[in-house]
This record gives C-alpha cells, sequence and structure tokens, in this order.
C-alpha cells in the first residue's frame, strides 16, 4: 500500500480510520501535557513514569489472569502514579538530586517489570502472549473504546488547563512567588503531574514504555522554537504531536514490517529537527544567518570610521589614498571595499581609494554615535 | 500598656535545611513603614528569613505574624519580589504578561484578568519606566529591566509590606537610583519595605531600619541608632569600619 492508497483508504478503512485517530488524540495530547513537563524541566520524568508503569501492567495480568487493555492500563496508572511519587519524596526527603531519584525508579521498576513479564510467560494461561507489546508499542491493537478513552482525557485535561491557566502559568514560572500570592501549588502540581501520568499510560499501548517520553518532549521542544507565547507553544505542539502520529501511522501502514510507535517517534524528531534549524527567531539557520550579517555589517562601519579618522584632517575629503594604508587596520577586505563602493561611499580607482561625500556624512554620524556610546 | 500590632513580627524562629540550622531562634519586631535593610554576610539566612516570613519555608520552630494575624491570612497585604536568578527568563512570555502575574492573588482561583488588571499593569510598567517593552519577550530583557519587571509585578499587587531579594543585584547605577527612589515614594505612601541588601556603604543613605543577621539575629532598629561599628563587626567578624566610611 502506498501512502496515497492510505489516504483514500483512512475515511472508509475501519481499521485504519480508528488507529490513525488513536495516535492522532494520543499525539495531541502528549504534545499539549509535554509542554508542561519541558517547562519545568522534567523532561525525564516522563520516561521515568512510562518505565515505572511496566510492572503494573505485569501486575495487573498476574492478579486478574485476563488481558482487557484498560484493566492493564490502570494497573500502569497505579504503578506510574507510585513511581512519581516515590520519586518526589526522594528529592525532598534525601540529598539525592533529581536525576538520580529519576534514573533509580526508572531502572528499579523497569527492572522489576521485567521479571513480572519472565516469570508471566512461564504461566500455564493461553492468555500471556503479547504482553510485551507495551514494551514497544502495537498502534494495530487500538480499537475503538480505547480512542474514546483517549478522546475523553484530552478533553478533560484541556478544559483543566482552560480552567486553572493562569494558575499552571505563574505555576510553570516561578512556583515560589504562586505561593507567596496565596494559590496551593501542591494542589495545582498534583493536577499537572497526574494528567501527565495519564497521558503517557494511554500512550503506552501504541508507542510502548520504551519511547513513551519522546512524544512527551519532541512535539513540545520543537514548538518552543516557533514561538514566545505560552499559549501558542501548546498549541503548535498538540499540533505537531497529532501530525506525528497521522503520519507516522500512515508511513509505518504503507510498508510491511514498520511498527507504528518508532515511526510516530521518528517522524515527531524530524519536526524537532527541521524546528531546531529551520524556526525563524530561534532557529540555528537564521541566528547564523543574521550573525553573519551583522558582523559584515560591523566590519563595513569599522573600515569606514577607519577611513573617515584619515580623510578628516585633509581640507579636500576626496582626496584619493592608496588602499596599501589601510594595511594595518584588519578589518577590511577586498570585497568590503566593493562594498561600499556600491553603496557610493568611496570610489576606487587603481590602487587609490577616496571618500565621497555622502561617505563622509555618514561615517561622521557613525563615528559621533561610536563616540557617545563609549562615554 | 496596649500592645503594638507590628507589621512583622517574628518569635523564636529557627529554620534548617539539613542538620545545621540555617536560622536560630530569631526575633524580629518590624513597625509599620519603614524602609528596612537586611544585612549579613553570606550564608546569614537573609534569603531564608524572607521567604520563612512568606510561608515558602516551613520552619522548625516560631512564629510569624503579619499584622497581628498569619501570612496565611494575610495573603494580599504582602508582595514578594524574589531574586532575578530564581526563575528562568527564556519562559514563553511577555514582560506586560509578567507583570500582570501581580493581579492573580487578588484575582483567586479561575477568574482571567481584564480590561481593568491591564490597566494597573501597563500604569506599574511605566513607573518602572519600562512600558515601551511591554510586548518584548522576557529573556530579550537586560538584567536590569528583569528586576524592574520583577518590582513592577510587585506593585500591581497594591500590597501593604514588600519583602525583596536582593533587588540591586547585578544593576547599573542608574536602575539602582530608579528603583530606590521608587522604594522611598511607597515608604512615603506608608507601605513598609524589606530589602535583602548588600552594598553597606548605601545603607544610611537608602534605609531608615536595619536588621543584622548572622543565623541569629544581631540587632534590629532605626539605622542612625544602631547602624555603628559595634553591630558590623559582632555581624561580619571584622571591623568594617573601612568599608562604611569612605
Amino acid at each position: 500500500m502506498s501512502i496515497t492508497e492510505y489516504f483514500n483508504l483512512v475515511f472508509s478503512d475501519y481499521t485504519l480510520r480508528t488507529i490513525t485517530l488513536g495516535t492522532a488524540v494520543l499525539g495531541a495530547v502528549c504534545g499539549m501535557l509535554g509542554s508542561f513537563a519541558v517547562l519545568r524541566k522534567q523532561s525525564l520524568l516522563g520516561d521515568a513514569i512510562s518505565h515505572a508503569a511496566l510492572p503494573g501492567i505485569a501486575l495487573a495480568f498476574i492478579l486478574t489472569g485476563v488481558k482487557d487493555s484498560n484493566l492493564l492500563l490502570i494497573g500502569a496508572l497505579i504503578s506510574g502514579l507510585i513511581g512519581t511519587f516515590w520519586i518526589k519524596s526522594i528529592v525532598k526527603k534525601t540529598r539525592l538530586k533529581n536525576d538520580t531519584a529519576l534514573g533509580l525508579i526508572l531502572s528499579l521498576f523497569f527492572g522489576f517489570g521485567m521479571l513480572l513479564l519472565t516469570f508471566i510467560q512461564k504461566m500455564p494461561n493461553a492468555n500471556q502472549a503479547g504482553l510485551d507489546k507495551y514494551l514497544f508499542g502495537q498502534a494495530a491493537t487500538l480499537v475503538e473504546s480505547d480512542v474514546w478513552v483517549m478522546t475523553a482525557v484530552t478533553s478533560v485535561s484541556l478544559i483543566v488547563l482552560l480552567l486553572f491557566w493562569k494558575e499552571l502559568k505563574v505555576l510553570l514560572f516561578d512556583p515560589d512567588y504562586t505561593e507567596t500570592l496565596g494559590f496551593n501549588t501542591r494542589f495545582l502540581d498534583i493536577l499537572i503531574t497526574v494528567f501527565i501520568v495519564l497521558a503517557i499510560v494511554l500512550g503506552l499501548q501504541t508507542v510502548g514504555v520504551v519511547l513513551m517520553s519522546a512524544m512527551l518532549l519532541a512535539p513540545a521542544a520543537a514548538a518552543r522554537q516557533w514561538t514566545d507565547s505560552l499559549g501558542v507553544m501548546i498549541f503548535i505542539a498538540a499540533i505537531f504531536g497529532a501530525l506525528s502520529g497521522v503520519f507516522g501511522t500512515a508511513i509505518s501502514a504503507s510498508q510491511d514490517n514498520l511498527s507504528t510507535g518508532p515511526v510516530i517517534v521518528l517522524v515527531a524528531a524530524v519536526f524537532v529537527l527541521f524546528s531546531f534549524i529551520f524556526s525563524p527567531g530561534r532557529g540555528l539557520l537564521f541566528r547564523q544567518i543574521r550573525f553573519h550579517q551583522n558582523r559584515k555589517e560591523l566590519n563595513l562601519k569599522k573600515t569606514l570610521t577607519f577611513m573617515y579618522r584619515i580623510v578628516k584632517d585633509h581640507d579636500n575629503i576626496s582626496h584619493p589614498h592608496a588602499i596599501k594604508i589601510l594595511n594595518n587596520f584588519h578589518g577590511f577586505t577586498k570585497k568590503s571595499l566593493k562594498q561600499l563602493e556600491k553603496q557610493h561611499f568611496i570610489q576606487l580607482k587603481g590602487n587609490e581609494w577616496a571618500m565621497t561625500e555622502k561617505g563622509f556624512h555618514e561615517a561622521a554620524k557613525m563615528y559621533n554615535e561610536i563616540g557617545n556610546t563609549n562615554e | 500598656m496596649t500592645k503594638k500590632t507590628y507589621a512583622i513580627q517574628v518569635d523564636d524562629l529557627t529554620v534548617a535545611y539539613d542538620y545545621k540550622p540555617v536560622l536560630w531562634d530569631i526575633d524580629l519586631k518590624i513597625p509599620e513603614g519603614v524602609l528596612m535593610a537586611i544585612v549579613g554576610p553570606n550564608g546569614a539566612g537573609k534569603s531564608t528569613l524572607i521567604k520563612a516570613i512568606l510561608g515558602i519555608i516551613k520552619p522548625i520552630a516560631g512564629s510569624v505574624k503579619i499584622f497581628g494575624k498569619p501570612y496565611k491570612k494575610q495573603v494580599d497585604k504582602v508582595a514578594y519580589v524574589p531574586q532575578k536568578g530564581s526563575v528562568d527568563w527564556d519562559f514563553p512570555t511577555t514582560a506586560l504578561d509578567v507583570v500582570m502575574m501581580g493581579t492573580y492573588g487578588t484575582l483567586g482561583w479561575i477568574k482571567r484578568p481584564g480590561q481593568k488588571e491591564k490597566k494597573t499593569s501597563l500604569e506599574a510598567l511605566e513607573k518602572v519606566g519600562m512600558l515601551e517593552f511591554k510586548n518584548r519577550q522576557i529573556s530579550q530583557l537586560s538584567g536590569g529591566q528583569q528586576q524592574r519587571i520583577f518590582l513592577a509585578r510587585a506593585l500591581v499587587q497594591n500590597a501593604s509590606i514588600y519583602l525583596m531579594d536582593e533587588p540591586f543585584q547585578g544593576v547599573d547605577a542608574t536602575t539602582e537610583k530608579a528603583i530606590i527612589n521608587i522604594l522611598k515614594e511607597l515608604r512615603n505612601a506608608g507601605k513598609t519595605l524589606i530589602v535583602v541588601h548588600h552594598d553597606l556603604q548605601t545603607v544610611p543613605e537608602y534605609f531608615n531600619w536595619v536588621t543584622f543577621l548572622n543565623v541569629k539575629g544581631i540587632a534590629s532598629g532605626p539605622v542612625r541608632d544602631i547602624f555603628n561599628d559595634g553591630n558590623l563587626t559582632k555581624t561580619y567578624g571584622i571591623n568594617y569600619k573601612v568599608a562604611v566610611n569612605k
């Protein structure tokens, strides 16, 4: 199936439509909530939470013996929340730093989860197969009810976001100050963390434990490049997330043996790469271009003011001088002289240059400006 | 004898992060309407004292009263100016937006700022001389400008007490003068201002009240009475005469 065939089928084929909708909604909610994680400098929290969810999935299966995806996700939710809570208490009560606590909980919970998975494989239960799909995710297993759950969570988190918009904004920027204003920052903190955990747990079935944090971070990191407004950033992150979901699903559906989760994450990574290079304000490319332009302009200005210092003591400003005498000044090149001539600031004749009336005035202006700022 | 109500009254306040106390048994009575400097060496607990007064840090023992009542009941009477370095200035927002945050406390939960809040915020920006930068992304402001934004944010709270953590840190002489003029204006309007301050030379010129702090409270009172060699030596451990009497 080619990409175009996919887009023709997506509206008629039930499975394709469900998967596409599911990954799009998932991408949107992850982008939205991921913005909070990124701005709070808790980017790695998502990684720890998703890994911490694994033992919950395994335990839910061991205890109930059924492989109902909602049931398993409740298990994931509980152990994800326990992991998050432990990370926060470790940081608060011991002298360990945040990254150490994250790494500790991540590997501890993930190791325990893997242990339980091997245990389950030896259980005499025909249902056991396929639990390991939660490691890397399998979008093909999404059904309509999963999409409904995702949509419900997305809607609720959107409502919460709009309702507590100003409180969350000031909390993200300055938590201590938020506390002094009389807001309960603990409540706000729990609120935002619970929704981040929920989004991660929802994505486990599709993207999997290992890659889930990328879904949270990539759209947000990409979106930050395009705007200086929090609201716009969250909106763009949601769009990037949704597009990653749709394109990722399309690409993986149009090729054989390409699992959806990793492709979605790779598409999100392309968004990040593109944004980091090509965004107008913060992007590397335009910053580099601006840097070179400024430098070139500065060089021209410096050359012109240097010439001005030579010229200003002569009665005739257009008296020609040898290019040679510029030699002990390092800021000029043949090119910059040509550039100055093009702007009619100087005239070049063979090995000599002469300043024009226009150039003299321009240089005098610059010279005085620089003189003033030096004071 | 009637009991006087102080703007801030601190009793037996002790704070510790680990085992070592950062503040030990502090008693402090700050009358209303003073412009007070908190001075002391690095690690004296100056910022911690301010944070403990604001309830950001929970003390091990002791109490803090704002006009005779606990802080939680007086949030609308107190404005805080944190250290400039305590936040990430690359946050996606504008100068005006940061100043508007000062109105959030009065608004309370959920309610959004409207035209009225925008107007008071623009007035505060004008007061600190930053009106032309209102739509500037905050990371593009200089250090002194960022400090003035924080001051404007506290101004819109229209509080009775202002607690400021090193508002002159890293600002140039012009900005320092502009800020101190606003602080003096506030004091003349009857407000109480508590400022963590490092430059001992300017204490007599800027402030009329001073607290010496070095884990323990050394002295607190009018500058003309207690800002002397004895207290400076007790606080800093060395003779500071040279530094002050230039």
